[in-house]
């Protein structure tokens, strides 16, 4: 029984792609009977596959990609959530976003905030990375510490930095006050308050960035590095010659998570800034629209359409540049 | 990792100077050597640890400040005593407990659910025959680039029209469906090699017993991270329960810190605030410290292989 298992699977060895491996199922059967057996097999497959993977992929259909398509058609009425009558209006809430100081004002602050943050993170990251790749004892110990705030809850994190902030009794107004410096008006300077909610995102995600490029360094060959070593390049060198490019999946990896992090980024400017002065992004810019004072719930659709377009727009670039571009060992 | 790293930041890594190598004459416990090591190698450690842990430690430090040792232009930094007063005061002022036992349903059902969702749907794209699975798998990855926020508009009147506004299940359901779960495991099982099926297959076990006898075990480091990352991020969601909820019986322990912050967000409310999010931070600070190692392994495997 064994042996002619072992045979009808070896008989057949390179038939299937990919990983799959070659399964027992019908072995008992003869070898000339092959197609009936494999129809037999497939369709097993076919219902052992639906009952395991439609539960999630129809609450991802339901819940993701359903929404996507409501929000299009959201996004040609005008409709004040909680009404019960809209009016088609098609592109007027399209027009009316970029026609009015919304586009280039919320636009660019979803621009500077996701260029910041992930480059902040990913450079910073990437200098703790560095830091914790040295041979001296506690870099378990830091490693999970700088790693902390990542998991930590925005709100939390958001209220512990705006009483850092604060400028009447925050640590940092002490520390001007040391200086003999007033502290600035955080919250009320639209400018400041997106530097404010910056600094604080960055803190929250470099650790991620850290711990991913960490890992990153400590899969690069030894044998290269040493080789590069021998031959008389120096460290710096060897850092942009040769980790760099090796690294390169990893940067590409931190670049799409982080960017569409920050895309997402809510719950920080939701508890600095509720009133988003200075840091409505595209995300809290859709969510105050619908959900803040004007229940304006079809200009809202149309916002989360465009950032479903831009993120869309991103991906493709990406995959695009990383074909050509990104080196993978 | 007890093997040597691989000499990325030469200048700080003792082993520089112990190559054979005629141009450094340097021995490992020399005095230039050991203040290179200190300097390059702990004093960046101590201070990015620094950086991450005094602002939680003025968080802990502060939820046990009265009133008026806030509100004064000299910081002092220590409190008083450990008064837990904040604590109480934080808990009549909202119904915390509430919110606590509300975070803790929708965090293990949640998770509990995704994580199961996620192995299944993962071993059916790896190992079960089925037309299209590419064409699945991509729309999975694409599931992963859609921020769950542009979704909340849709959702909630979704939820909202089925009445499951201000009910815990409303809270769960939406997130329920894990494309990021569903990605890390496929990755991971890929990586598996065919022969540990050989001996199942052998034993005539069917895809059930082949899942959880020999996949499921050899993939603890990377199950842990997801439920992890799933416990997490259902412990700290905000936007969706922030919208779904307007009572404060079913809202979660972020949603009712934006209750205490609306009602304590004066000067002198910085004590309770504090120690309001002592009790949303703590517990996932200590799951963390739990489990980190395998959030570790499993982030490089994600990424290095991804």
């Amino acid at each position: 029984m064994t042996i002619r298992q072992i045979h009808s699977s070896s008989a057949e060895p390179a038939g299937r792609p990919g990983p799959q491996p070659p399964v027992a199922a019908g072995a008992e059967a003869k070898p000339r009977l092959d197609r009936k057996r494999w129809s037999g097999r497939s369709r097993r497959d076919f219902v052992v596959f639906l009952a395991m993977a439609l539960p999630n992929l129809a609450l991802i259909g339901i819940f993701t990609y359903w929404p996507l398509i409501n929000n299009i058609y959201y996004s040609t009425l005008d409709w004040t959530l909680g009404s019960v009558s809209a009016t088609v209006v098609g592109l007027e809430n399209y027009v009316t976003f970029f026609t009015s100081e919304d586009a280039s004002k919320v636009l660019g602050t979803t621009a500077i905030f996701t260029l910041v943050t992930v480059g902040g993170s990913m450079v910073l990251g990437l200098l703790v990375a560095l830091a914790l790749n040295s041979k001296v004892r506690g870099t378990t110990f830091a490693r999970s510490a700088v790693f902390a705030p990542y998991v930590l809850s925005g709100v939390g994190v958001g209220l512990v930095w705006l009483f850092i902030f604060d400028p009447g009794y925050g640590v940092l107004a002490w520390v001007l006050r040391g200086l003999g410096q007033q502290s600035p008006q955080w919250i009320n300077d639209p400018q400041l308050s997106l530097v404010m909610v910056i600094i604080v995102y960055v803190w929250k995600n470099l650790g991620y960035c850290a711990v991913v490029y960490l890992a990153g360094l400590q899969s690069l060959p030894r044998d290269v590095m040493e080789a590069a070593a021998l031959d008389g390049a120096n460290s710096v060198r060897r850092f942009f010659n040769i980790s760099m490019p090796l690294l390169s999946p990893t940067t590409f990896f931190l670049l799409i998570t982080t960017m569409l992090s920050s895309l997402q980024a809510f719950d920080l400017i939701r508890i600095m800034t509720p009133l988003g002065n200075g840091t409505s992004t595209l995300i809290y810019e859709a969510y105050l629209q619908a959900f803040g004072a004007y229940n304006r719930a079809g200009y809202s659709a149309a916002i989360s359409v465009i950032l479903f377009a831009i993120l869309l727009i991103i991906t493709v670039l990406q995959l695009r540049f990383v074909e050509r571009k990104v080196h993978y060992s | 990792m007890s093997a040597p790293a691989p000499a990325v930041v030469v200048d700080s890594s003792p082993e520089a100077s112990q190559k054979p190598n005629p141009n450094e004459p340097l021995g490992p416990f020399s005095k230039a050597n050991i203040i290179r090591t200190v300097a390059t190698g702990y004093v960046p450690l101590v201070i990015a640890t620094l950086v991450v842990f005094l602002p939680l430690l003025w968080m802990l430090l502060s939820s046990f400040k009265q009133p008026g040792e806030i509100v004064t232009m000299d910081l002092k930094i220590l409190p008083e005593s450990l008064n837990l007063e904040n604590y109480a005061t934080a808990m009549t002022t909202v119904p915390f407990a509430q919110f606590f036992a509300n975070s803790l349903i929708v965090t293990v059902v949640g998770s509990s659910i995704k994580v199961i969702l996620a192995i299944l749907t993962a071993y059916a794209l790896v190992f079960v025959g089925f037309p299209f699975k590419n064409v699945i798998f991509v729309l999975i990855l694409v599931a992963l680039m859609v921020p769950a926020q542009v979704s909340i508009l849709p959702n909630y009147i979704l939820i909202a029209g089925m009445g499951g506004k201000n009910t815990l299940w409303g809270i769960i359901l939406p997130g329920l469906g894990t494309a990021f779960g569903t990605f890390l495991l496929r990755q991971h099982f890929l990586t598996l090699p065919p022969s540990i099926l050989e001996a199942a297959e052998i034993d005539g076990a069917g895809h059930w017993r082949r899942l959880w006898q020999i996949i499921v075990p050899v993939s603890v480091p990377s199950i842990a991270t997801v439920a992890l990352v799933t416990v997490v991020s259902e412990w700290n969601d905000y936007i969706w329960p922030l919208i779904i909820t307007d009572r404060p019986e079913t809202m979660t322990l972020p949603v009712g810190l934006t209750l205490l912050q609306n009602s304590e967000g004066n000067g002198a409310g910085w004590g309770i605030l504090m120690a309001g999010a002592v009790l949303v931070i703590v517990p996932i600070l200590l799951v963390f410290a739990a489990l980190q190692r395998y959030i570790v392994a499993g982030l490089t495997q994600g990424s290095v292989t991804g």
